[in-house]
């Protein structure tokens, strides 16, 4: 189904189902333990070895000899895998270092061997066995030092640069100026379930069940990496224990653990041992922004202009941090730059937001510093400078905006008015209080999908797509989409997911998949209800599906009836014409936090939060509401503690394992709130939806970061805020 | 993890005795650090002495009017005993401030004070490291040490000791109870039981080989408000960026110690003697001659703050 023109009225409008509350379809396999994950497949898989990586011991360099006779000889190993040994492999598309390195070590913990045995514990034992001496070479590993060799390199959906009118002179006219640098460091996603992958091969045919975002991606990439047949490869991830963009491409585990089991004859399971994940894996890379804001006295924004600096190993693409400032706010003169570095730090790469996350956490404190200098409440900036249009393309309008009615609700609700604008005048006994807010943001991307519906005899409706559910309810809200079409309670619906074997979807990533995946749904059920319509001798114009049954005039005939002779299957897609050139979708909303800052040791401890968000029809307000709640919880985490900290002399990221990088835990967290405003997109789908889940990290962290300020007078601009970094500036105690 | 033989001890002395034949022994109780370092092969005991069957998990009356704590008393026991909420809140506290409940539930009182540094670099074989492998080398001088040590380090070593209990059990002047091999018993003030690095930084303790850790004692109960500030940049389950344990008589005498700054829990008797003039004038005696890293360096205003904060709150 191409879609085209804004949608019209359609049967998802009757909302019988979709937009509905409903608890995750699949909680119960969760709860309950039986959700097959990707190391427990112990449905498919029997008799499996064992697989144990081994990480470079080194940023750069050579491996000058690799020993494997003790380990080889240890009990029970079977096999070995090197870059020696694994015959010519090629690299997927989407990574930017080998999954398998050797002799060449392009990173810290790159992957040079896995050790395949009888048992875990035999391989790990193995694994310790090896001696490997290592050629060092010199790397680059500090991104201050080298971001003046940064150079252009486009970001995702966009140019390295952009320019309207003539920034720099405006910039230099504007009577109030601000001219700020800010950083975000490196962060990892650290999500519960580590890479995993079980191989199986038969005959030339591989199998991996694994942990995946974007199934077909990995499929193609695979293939090219082990020089086979994209048709003789099938990924299988119906279950994903978080990935948070860390999963969107294959790892190490699942080209290890297919070489280790054509090696040893025999399905091979590998887990991505945690110490092992921060650096062998992709994270979102450490930025360097500069942030300039010119405006008039009565608070118009005339010049913005936004510059990144960020590393990553050649190849590589930038954070991106730029992007919202092309969107965000009006000002007639405006620009924005990124370049980008050469560092010999692990991979960087997508992760929760990838740059509207960072972008956004230096943008909307520097929204606040210029509002403070222009004496002006920093809602009300805000508002001030609020735009319908595309800011860089003034013709081109946004579908939907309410960044407006996102802040006057929330400041509403939070309690705004009551916040003193002079900082550190609020105090609860030892605790000093402060209030900030500040945007969300996060462009709507539009991505082709498809699905494939069956009904069957005895009326179920069985949907398959290679979309996958990373915690993030594509289950439930899929289930939604069918029922609501078909006419059928939800208990009807079947969905499977997460194959290669079905149709390709959006997959999980950038939050396109919620909107685009049910989209896709959408497009297979129109075509299973005129198949339907056909087999009845409906005009499938004119017939109802509802209550399990198709309806026309005083004609109703049961759903099931369609299959009695046999099931009714039917496969289509949605796909996109050019509503997104002609329109700027993207979602909206305001983060509000309180915070108290413990005025003897500066610990800073998060009070409550609320999030106001306008993201399109929203398909199911509960798993919505989650997403958002994770995601204003990793905000926090952006904040206040998330780094991973370079050791800059041996070039890896030193704090890899969950005991020394922070998340935030559950009393780290207090009273969140969050409301969706009422809309729907006709521009973005059929579904009238958009993306949600990464519109509610996009932001936070400037929130507290806000907060911190009203509350201390202290302004911290390199992320994460530590109580080091307040504590000179504090009062003195008593 | 290297293969290992295992045996269950049967006695206290008979735990020392096996520990004593076989030189790479390691006693295990709750396992909770242990096992994550045999894991990595920081730790590769070739036998393991199970002493989780001794009965040494009791918490009794001392003739002197202390408490003799068991061994293998647990954390959770140990922090929720009402005699130790009563007279030695502090060490309560403590216990309610470290790692989490889980953990708690399994942590013995021995192996707390037994429990090694979390330091990165100690954590990641691929590093120098002198207190993992003597002589290659301390990759935490120079590098990232945010958490190390500013007092009492070493130009072998610079990391902290990570336990809270030990802290609160230094400013209630415990002591700890051992069986050697041979079947002796000794008892160990805990201030000259764990050790400053110099240059041996894996010499942690004064237990020599094969001894037994069998209680803790705590003297008769001295009063005083007791309180335990932990100061981490997340509200729970993080290790101390630093920590005081402050035990306050009504006339301004008392007991110090803290946490989070150096290779022991940090207390100085002269200190202590400078408490009725605040905390300004105890934190320049507990850290005269501090050194620390650039990245540390903040530990110094923290410790006075924080103290300046107990105080007041001890003054109530």
């Amino acid at each position: 189904m191409k879609f085209e023109t804004p949608a019209t009225t359609n049967p998802i409008d009757a909302l019988k189902i979709v937009g509905k509350p409903f608890g995750r379809i699949d909680g119960p396999l969760k709860t309950t333990g039986k959700a097959p994950y990707a190391y427990e497949r112990h449905d498919v898989v029997s008799n499996p070895a064992y697989g144990y990586v081994v990480g470079s011991a080194i940023a750069k360099g050579r491996i000058a000899r690799i020993d494997l006779a003790a380990a080889k000889a240890a009990p029970g190993v079977r096999a070995i895998v090197t870059a020696d040994n694994a015959g010519q492999l090629g690299k997927g598309e989407r990574n930017t270092a080998k999954l398998l390195g050797g002799p060449e070590i392009e990173h810290y913990h790159q992957a040079i061997a896995l050790v395949v045995a009888d048992t875990f514990e035999q391989a790990r034992a193995a694994a310790e066995l090896l001696r490997v001496d290592y050629t060092k070479a010199e790397g680059a590993f500090d991104l201050a030092a080298v971001k003046g060799t940064g150079e252009p390199r486009p970001l995702f959906g966009g140019p390295a640069d952009t320019a309207l009118g003539d920034f720099s002179s405006a910039f230099a006219a504007a009577p109030v100026q601000l001219d700020a640098t800010y950083t975000t460091p490196d962060q990892a996603h650290a999500m519960m379930e580590p890479h995993a992958s079980i191989a199986a091969w038969d005959g030339d045919k591989l199998t991996l069940w694994t942990s995946n975002q974007m199934i077909a991606w990995g499929v193609t990439d695979i293939a090219k990496t082990l020089g086979i047949a994209k048709e003789n490869v099938r990924l299988v991830s119906p279950f994903v224990g978080g990935g948070f963009g860390g999963k969107l491409f294959v790892r190490s585990d699942a080209l290890l653990a297919a070489l280790g089991a054509r090696a040893v004859g025999r399905p091979v399971k590998v887990a991505l041992q945690r110490p092992l994940m921060f650096n062998n894996t992709t994270h979102r890379p450490a930025t360097i922004q500069r942030i300039r804001i010119g405006a008039n006295r009565d608070g118009k924004i005339t010049a913005i202009g936004h510059e990144e600096w960020s590393g990553n190993l050649p190849g590589g693409r930038p954070e991106g941090a730029v992007s919202q400032t092309r969107l965000l706010y009006a000002g007639a003169n405006r620009m924005t730059a990124t370049r980008l570095a050469a560092l010999d730090l692990a991979e960087g790469n997508a992760m929760r937001a990838p740059g509207e996350a960072s972008g956004m956490m230096a943008l909307e404190i520097a929204i606040d510093e210029m509002a403070e200098k222009l004496g002006i409440d920093p809602i009300e900036f805000r508002i001030l400078n609020d735009t319908q249009n595309d800011p860089e393309r003034p013709a081109r309008p946004f579908s939907q905006r309410q960044l407006t009615e996102c802040f006057r609700t929330g400041a509403e609700r939070f309690g705004w008015s009551k916040r003193d604008p002079r900082p550190g005048r609020v105090r609860d006994g030892r605790w000093m209080i402060g209030i900030g807010a500040a945007a969300a943001f996060r462009s709507n991307l539009l991505v082709k999908s498809a699905a494939r519906v069956r009904l069957d005899r005895a009326g179920i409706v069985t949907v398959e797509t290679d979309m996958t559910d990373i915690g993030t309810g594509s289950y439930t809200i899929i289930a939604q989409t069918a029922a609501e079409m078909m006419g059928v309670p939800l208990e009807k619906v079947v969905v499977r997911l997460g194959d290669s074997s079905f149709p390709v979807s959006s997959g999980s990533g950038g939050q396109f998949g919620g909107n685009n995946s049910t989209a896709g749904v959408y497009a297979a059920c129109v075509k299973l209800r005129e198949a339907i319509a056909q087999k009845l001798g409906f005009n499938s114009a004119e017939a109802e599906f509802a209550d399990g049954e198709v309806r026309a005039g005083n004609r109703r005939v049961p759903l099931a009836q369609a299959a009695a002779d046999g099931g009714l299957t039917a496969e289509d897609g949605i796909e996109y014409g050019d509503l997104d050139k002609k329109y700027q979708q993207s979602t909206f909303g305001a983060h509000f936090v309180e915070v108290g800052v413990d005025s003897a040791t500066a610990e800073i401890r998060v009070r409550r939060m609320l999030a106001v968000c306008a993201a399109g029809r929203i398909l199911n307000p509960k798993t919505a509401r989650s997403q958002i709640i994770g995601a204003m919880t990793m905000g926090v985490g952006a904040a206040l503690m998330e780094e991973l900290v370079v050791d800059k002399r041996a070039g890896f990221f030193v704090n890899h394992d969950l005991a020394a990088y922070e998340v935030p835990v559950h009393a780290d967290i207090p009273h969140q709130d969050m409301i969706f405003l009422d809309e729907t997109d006709p521009v973005s789908s059929p579904m009238k939806a958009k993306g949600v889940a990464e519109l509610g990290i996009c932001g936070v962290a400037a929130a507290v970061a806000n907060a911190i300020y009203n509350a201390t007078g202290v302004r911290v601009r390199e992320y994460p805020i530590t109580l080091d970094k307040l504590l000179e500036q504090m009062p003195d105690v008593g | 993890m290297k293969s290992f033989t295992y045996e269950r001890a049967q006695s206290p002395a008979a735990a020392a005795a096996a520990a004593a034949r076989h030189p790479d022994a390691k006693f295990i109780a709750g396992g909770t650090n242990l096992l994550d370092l045999m894991k990595l092969e920081i730790e590769t005991p070739a036998h393991l002495i199970d002493v989780n069957g001794l009965a040494l998990d009791k918490i009794e009356p001392t003739q002197e009017g202390g408490l003799r704590i068991g061994a293998l008393v647990r954390n959770t026991d140990l922090a929720a005993d009402a005699r130790v909420r009563r007279d030695y809140a502090v060490l309560s506290r403590a216990l309610l401030a470290g790692a989490s409940g889980q953990l708690r539930n399994k942590a013995t009182t021995a192996g707390n004070l037994l429990q090694r540094t979390r330091c990165p670099y100690f954590y990641d074989t691929n590093q120098p490291c002198n207190k993992r492998k003597p002589g290659s080398g301390c990759a935490a001088i120079g590098g990232f040490s945010r958490q190390h040590a500013i007092v009492g380090a070493s130009d072998a070593c610079i990391a902290t000791h990570p336990s809270d209990m030990a802290v609160a059990m230094r400013a209630l002047d415990a002591a700890v109870e051992t069986v050697r091999p041979n079947g002796a018993t000794r008892t160990i003030p805990i201030a000259e039981f764990h050790r400053l690095p110099g240059n041996t930084p894996h010499v942690e303790t004064a237990l020599s080989p094969g001894e037994l850790i069998t209680a803790v004692t705590l003297p008769k109960p001295t009063g005083g408000v007791q309180i335990y500030r932990k100061v981490r940049d997340r509200a729970s389950y993080a290790f101390a960026l630093v920590s005081v344990a402050a035990i306050v008589q009504r006339d301004g005498t008392g007991h110090v110690a803290l946490g989070g700054v150096a290779h022991k829990p940090w207390r100085l008797e002269s200190a202590d003697a400078q408490l009725p003039r605040g905390a300004k004038a105890v934190t320049a005696e507990l850290l005269s001659g501090a050194k620390p890293t650039r990245e540390n360096a903040f530990k110094l205003p923290l410790v006075e703050r924080t103290l300046g904060a107990v105080l007041t709150e001890a003054k109530g």
